[in-house]
């Protein structure tokens, strides 16, 4: 009588025991020490490391948004990124947060070689590495590297760094939607017009 | 011979209209008092402007030397000065300027160009590149010389013929000759084989024995029934048995490179896929002539054959006319009246581009103009919301869904246009024109196309930003590693140099100590000595 009341409490304590332990190393072993949203926020990111939005750099502000912060902080990214994080952490969208800056066609730097005293200040704050140069040697960006971040404008001391646009405007261009449809009766008072 | 052909399987009917521009020879245009010669290169390359503002030029000249294979060579049409380096119109959407050298022509008889400046002299007709023989010359020869003499594709893309042989030398199995011309009121590549034929053959020639592996297919429309004859004869003299001409049925556009395929030989090109990469190399009829001038003849490709037409040129005809003349002398010269001209059209009606300013130069793009009247080009009527009638996928020759592409353009999904496969879309503007709502669609594939071009590319500067900034981190962390690990040895040296430093200095003191132990006992010795003598 009591066996047969003991057999099933003991195989479903086996059981729990035996799932307990299994969760219990699954937790230990693949356990994961970054936040996978984190990274997929991150890759959604300009990565010009700017700064712009408050955080010192893009993976700071990922960890940022993926604890919930807002998303239109990101001028670089401009309405594209904030559509795809929106997309992503299935919130609405908003638009850019003014205060944290304006979106604008991708920029370079320039340096000026004849003015430029080769203090390698610049080469120091740039985050991708696209200063060539070396002491009291003229520095130069290279083009193709350039995020357009800005950093090493205000290292310079001889503000011989000018921010210029990566393309011109022939190489700019696109096509453009037409312009929408109006609807019927518009359109009757505009030609009216 | 008009076995194997796979006829297109969706396509419109236009009326022709190129009977017009085919009533006389192709004529040779007078040369303008200045041409205009932008220094567009594919892809935004990088170019090498050789002259400077008041340089004197002699007709071949190389005035932009191109980025290798890939870039573009542009010779100087004409004897000339030049006057101008900067911005001009030409004919693209943007309606933006480029940079264009301006050249003040000069009469070609030399006298007169020798009175000017004595200089010239050693400006010889240098310029001139040697005629090859092509049987014997290997195809890297070959490819070079297309390359110097600037080689371009005559069709439309304008892309550099040298840098497209040289990808096609592995494993191109099939050179297709587009000859089809299916857009109405274009006869250049007609006319071009009505007169040129035998030296088009040549050219083709010249192209297999770039590609020994290949097999040549022509594809010509069967509406050009004397280019055909033409064509026919000039194929019995030349005796090759790897050039076949197939007609093909005149549908529009059966003269789209991945649709000439496939009627040629019943392959579809693999969407995404380059034709080069299934094994497929297309060129004009127009290139192969060039390509025959630039090994025979060494002429650099300065010159095209441009169809003038429309209603409101008197004279309507092709054209043989220098690179960078304006279009504006081109019309005169046709007899243009300009009170019947309500819209100019670069390039073909359906796939061509409204130009706006006059002075717009020919380049090697420009198949055609068109002059015409409010007539022939009515306003379109504003735009009516989609019926749903499906009629563009009845005729979209890449076999697409315009109605879908169109409804996920205008709401910018992108990833539902590319998920519809909106680049395969050829924008040959057959669904515009058969829209019973009049609906720019093609206009709405190019603006989805281009935004999603831009966000690629945004996104692959940001995927490798990540990587440069990445290693970037890990060389700091490295850094400073290193620069810790030197710290501690300096740290270790430094106080081993203390350790000895100090033994040293205990040593001095204990031999000081010893010293001055000596001396005592030496004193005591002698105070013990005086005081025994004392005693």
């Amino acid at each position: 009588m009591i066996i047969d009341l003991l057999i099933p409490v003991i195989l479903m304590l086996l059981v729990a025991i035996s799932c307990g332990s299994l969760l219990g190393y699954a937790v230990k072993a693949f356990k994961t020490d970054e936040n996978p949203l984190e990274d997929q926020i991150n890759d959604l990111l300009p990565q010009t490391q700017c700064g712009q939005c408050g955080h010192p750099g893009c993976r700071p502000y990922a960890k940022a948004i993926a604890e919930g912060g807002p998303i239109n902080r990101c001028p670089p990214g401009g309405e594209a990124t904030i559509s795809a994080l929106a997309a992503l952490l299935n919130v609405a969208f908003e638009p850019l947060d003014a205060e944290h800056g304006v979106e604008d066609i991708r920029r370079v730097a320039y340096i000026h070689e004849e003015e430029c005293i080769g203090c390698t200040k610049c080469i120091q704050a740039c985050p991708v590495d696209a200063i060539l140069g070396a002491a009291k040697f003229m520095h130069t960006v290279i083009v193709q590297e350039c995020t357009g971040c800005d950093l090493c404008i205000e290292p310079c001391p001889v503000d011989c760094i000018d921010m210029i646009p990566a393309k011109d405007e022939l190489q700019r261009w696109n096509w453009q939607l037409p312009e929408s449809l109006i609807i019927t009766s518009d359109r009757r008072q505009q030609i009216c017009q | 011979m008009n076995q194997l052909i796979f006829p297109l399987k969706r396509g419109i009917h236009l009326p022709e209209r190129k009977s017009i521009s085919l009533q006389s020879p192709i004529i040779e245009s007078k040369l303008p008092p200045q041409l205009f010669l932008p220094i567009t290169q594919p892809h935004y390359e990088k170019a090498k402007v050789l002259v400077s503002v008041g340089d004197y030029v002699r007709q071949g000249q190389l005035l932009v030397k191109g980025n290798g294979l890939s870039g573009i060579n542009i010779h100087s049409p004409s004897d000339g000065i030049i006057s101008a380096i900067g911005p001009h119109p030409i004919a693209n959407a943007s309606q933006l300027p480029e940079i264009t050298l301006t050249i003040d022509t000069l009469p070609s008889d030399k006298a007169t160009f020798c009175q000017l400046d004595e200089s010239l002299e050693t400006l010889k007709s240098e310029h001139c590149f040697s005629p090859m023989d092509w049987r014997r010359a290997t195809p890297a020869e070959l490819i070079v010389r297309a390359s110097e003499c600037g080689l371009v594709g005559l069709g439309g893309a304008g892309f550099p013929t040298a840098r497209k042989l040289q990808a096609a030398l592995q494993d191109v199995h099939t050179l297709i000759i587009n000859a089809a011309e299916c857009e109405p009121y274009i006869t250049a590549d007609h006319a071009l084989l009505l007169e040129h034929a035998e030296q088009v053959i040549r050219g083709i020639e010249i192209l297999l024995e770039i590609l020994p592996q290949a097999e040549c297919l022509i594809g010509i429309e069967e509406n050009k029934n004397e280019a055909i004859e033409v064509l026919h004869r000039a194929l019995l003299n030349a005796e090759n048995s790897r050039i076949a001409l197939r007609i093909i049925p005149t549908l529009y556009p059966s003269g789209a490179e991945k649709q000439l395929i496939y009627i040629l030989t019943g392959q579809e090109v693999r969407s995404g896929k380059l034709t080069i990469e299934s094994g497929y190399l297309c060129h004009n009829v127009g290139t192969a002539f060039a390509l025959q001038q630039a090994v025979e003849s060494g002429k650099a490709l300065t010159h095209r054959i441009v169809t003038v037409t429309g209603d409101a040129v008197s004279k309507p005809n092709n054209y043989r006319v220098a690179f960078g003349t304006p279009v504006e002398f081109l019309l005169n010269q046709a007899g243009v009246n300009l009170t019947k001209l309500s819209t100019l059209i670069h390039g073909g009606p359906l796939m061509g581009l409204e130009v706006t300013s006059h002075m717009v130069p020919v380049t090697s793009i420009s198949n055609c103009f068109i002059a015409g009247t409010i007539e022939e080009f009515p306003p379109n009527p504003p735009a009516r919301p989609c019926i749903r009638c499906s009629y563009c996928a009845d005729v979209c020759p890449a076999g697409l869904l315009p109605q879908q592409l169109y409804w996920f353009s205008r709401s910018q999904e992108q990833d539902k246009a590319r998920a519809h496969h909106l680049f395969d879309c050829i924008e040959c503007g057959a669904c515009a024109y058969v829209c019973p709502s009049h609906i720019p669609l093609v206009h709405y594939y190019r603006a989805a196309k281009a935004d999603i071009r831009v966000a690629d590319e945004k996104q692959q500067m940001a995927n490798h930003s990540k990587e440069r900034f990445e290693f970037h981190q890990q060389r700091l962390a490295l850094e400073k590693q290193q620069e810790e690990s030197r710290r501690a040895e300096r740290a270790r040296l430094a106080s081993e140099h203390k350790k000895t430093s100090s033994d040293t200095r205990n040593d001095a003191q204990a031999l000081i100590a010893a010293a001055l132990a000596r001396v005592k006992e030496k004193k005591e010795i002698t105070n013990k000595q005086k005081n025994k003598d004392k005693d």
